[in-house]
């Protein structure tokens, strides 16, 4: 076991490594090393950045900005692909629409985002919202359509309604299934979060990124892609924890034995 | 409705009598029952046996309210069945547990769709878990149990909120000989404190003679005889399991 750590490590610092071993030497191969930082420069940047309020605001910003948007996407998302599962009705009106916008990138609805709202913010919210809306909407309508209807009529005939079929059969029946497309929104919405405040920000650690490649500060370059690179991580961590914790009843391959 | 108060037994209420007018089931054309008439007697316990196919599963289906008659009318107790109700409850052969809510929590369910306060369900289905003897797993998930622990915990969910009819599709039919005797006589004696109707559905004629006091019959879209169990001892029940098995 120690023995397959040790590989893991070892594979992590040869890159670290290599990488190193390029930038101190300036190399110039096909692919050019020469303008990029070395690890040193770039713990330096990180040491000095993580001192300043601004990377503390950066940081919240973005976060705000893909936690409300993320948020709307999962409850408009839910509800859409729950309407959609069940009601006949509401896909005959709402589908068309949808298919016909879905194809579109998110990040591509960037100037449309811009006309319509009042403030840059909101129009960042709405892309992020919009990425992740999709992926949560999909799942959730397929999560809808695959649940046995025995639960269903089990919950009917002991005397329950809509509601109490909503409540106590579609919404945790469906759970393992939203959490896919959860997973999957939250990458996108990094992705257009990012993009977005890339274009259009004046905050956020998107913005700071690109900012300090026009700035020529290529260290605070990397120290932007790893702070988002470790965001991502955690926020899809909190997903991951969160949907393991609501599925604990989903059979499980190490229970096969009993 | 009757109001459900742990502790102080209130008198069951009592057993909903159904009858069948003319009916006729099937999902899209195909019927599988045409145009049947039945009265099934409030209070008895009614097996439906045929063979797989016949329609007994649709049948019930129909008495629960799940699926609306290709024509004809279920009444119960004089009003015509629309939908599924509370006084209603249906036991599934497999599966019919909600996974991810417990044993416990499984039996409170109606009592909650009820609007039953936190304590008073919780007290009821306890009661009920230990009836159907499964004190200790109260907190355990479905998959955690037995295919005959899950049936125990469908019975008492089936009958924690005091049903008016008890409907049962095939509820032994995949357990093991052993578990399936088991359960028949726990059913037997549940049954003994309620003025619930039964109606039960298996394609098992011993089961049917067992808990029946009458036995019903289906075959070639329609009811084909009705035999009354009642009064009937161990010795003629080999008579009375010929003819059901002739009738097949």
């Amino acid at each position: 076991m120690t023995g397959r750590w040790v590989v893991r490590a070892g594979s992590v610092l040869a890159a670290a490594g290599l990488w190193q071993a390029l930038t101190a030497t300036d190399a110039r191969l096909w692919l050019r090393f020469d303008r990029l930082p070395t690890l040193d420069e770039i713990a330096g940047e990180a040491v000095r950045q993580l001192a300043t309020p601004v990377f503390a605001l950066d940081l919240l910003q973005s976060l705000i900005r893909i936690l409300t948007g993320f948020g709307l996407a999962t409850v408009a998302g839910i509800a859409a692909g729950i309407a959609l599962g069940r009601s006949a009705r509401t896909r005959d009106v709402l589908l068309p629409l949808l298919e016909a916008v879905r194809p579109i990138p998110a990040i591509a609805l960037v100037p449309v985002a811009i006309l319509l709202f009042p403030t840059d913010e909101q129009g960042i919210v709405f892309i992020t919202f919009v990425a992740a809306f999709f992926p949560i909407l999909v799942s959730t309508r397929h999560a809808v359509r695959a649940l046995p209807t025995l639960w269903e009529d089990a919950v009917r005939t002991l005397g329950g309604r809509r509601l109490h079929v909503l409540g106590h059969v579609v919404l945790p029946g469906i759970l393992p299934g939203v959490f896919g497309g959860l997973s999957v929104g939250m990458g996108v919405s990094w992705i257009c979060v990012i993009s977005a405040e890339m274009i259009s920000g004046e905050f956020g650690v998107g913005y700071r990124t690109w900012q300090a490649y026009t700035l020529v500060d290529y260290p605070g370059v990397i120290v932007g892609m790893l702070t988002i690179g470790l965001l991502g991580w955690l926020t899809s961590a909190v997903v991951e924890l969160a949907g393991r914790r609501v599925t604990r009843w989903l059979p499980r391959a190490q229970d096969g034995a009993s | 409705m009757t109001a459900v108060v742990p502790g102080v037994r209130t008198a069951p209420p009592a057993g909903l009598g159904f009858a069948l007018e003319g009916l006729s089931l099937g999902y899209g054309r195909d019927l599988v029952v045409r145009e049947v008439d039945l009265r099934i007697v409030p209070g008895e316990v009614l097996v439906v046996v045929g063979a797989s196919g016949s329609g007994k599963s649709t049948l019930l289906r129909a008495l629960a309210g799940l699926l609306p008659p290709a024509g004809g009318v279920v009444r119960a107790d004089g009003a015509e069945v629309t939908g599924t109700s509370a006084e209603r409850a249906m036991v599934f052969q497999d599966d019919g547990l909600l996974p991810w809510r417990s044993v416990l929590r499984n039996i409170e369910l109606p009592l909650r769709i009820r609007g039953v306060g936190r304590r008073e369900r919780a007290a009821a289905a306890r009661e009920w878990v230990e009836r159907v003897g499964l004190s200790g797993a109260e907190d355990k998930l479905p998959r955690e149990l037995s295919g005959g622990m899950r049936q125990r915990v469908q019975l008492a969910r089936a009958l924690v909120a005091a049903p008016r009819a008890v409907l049962m599709d095939e509820p032994f039919g995949a357990l093991d000989a052993q578990t399936r005797a088991q359960m028949q006589h726990l059913l037997l004696d549940v049954l003994r404190d309620t003025q619930a109707t039964v109606v039960f559905v298996t394609h098992d004629v011993d089961e049917a003679l067992l808990l029946a006091d009458r036995v019903a019959v289906l075959g070639g879209h329609g009811v084909r005889a009705v035999f009354d169990v009642r009064g009937t001892g161990e010795h003629q029940h080999a008579g009375l399991r010929d003819r059901i098995v002739k009738e097949l």
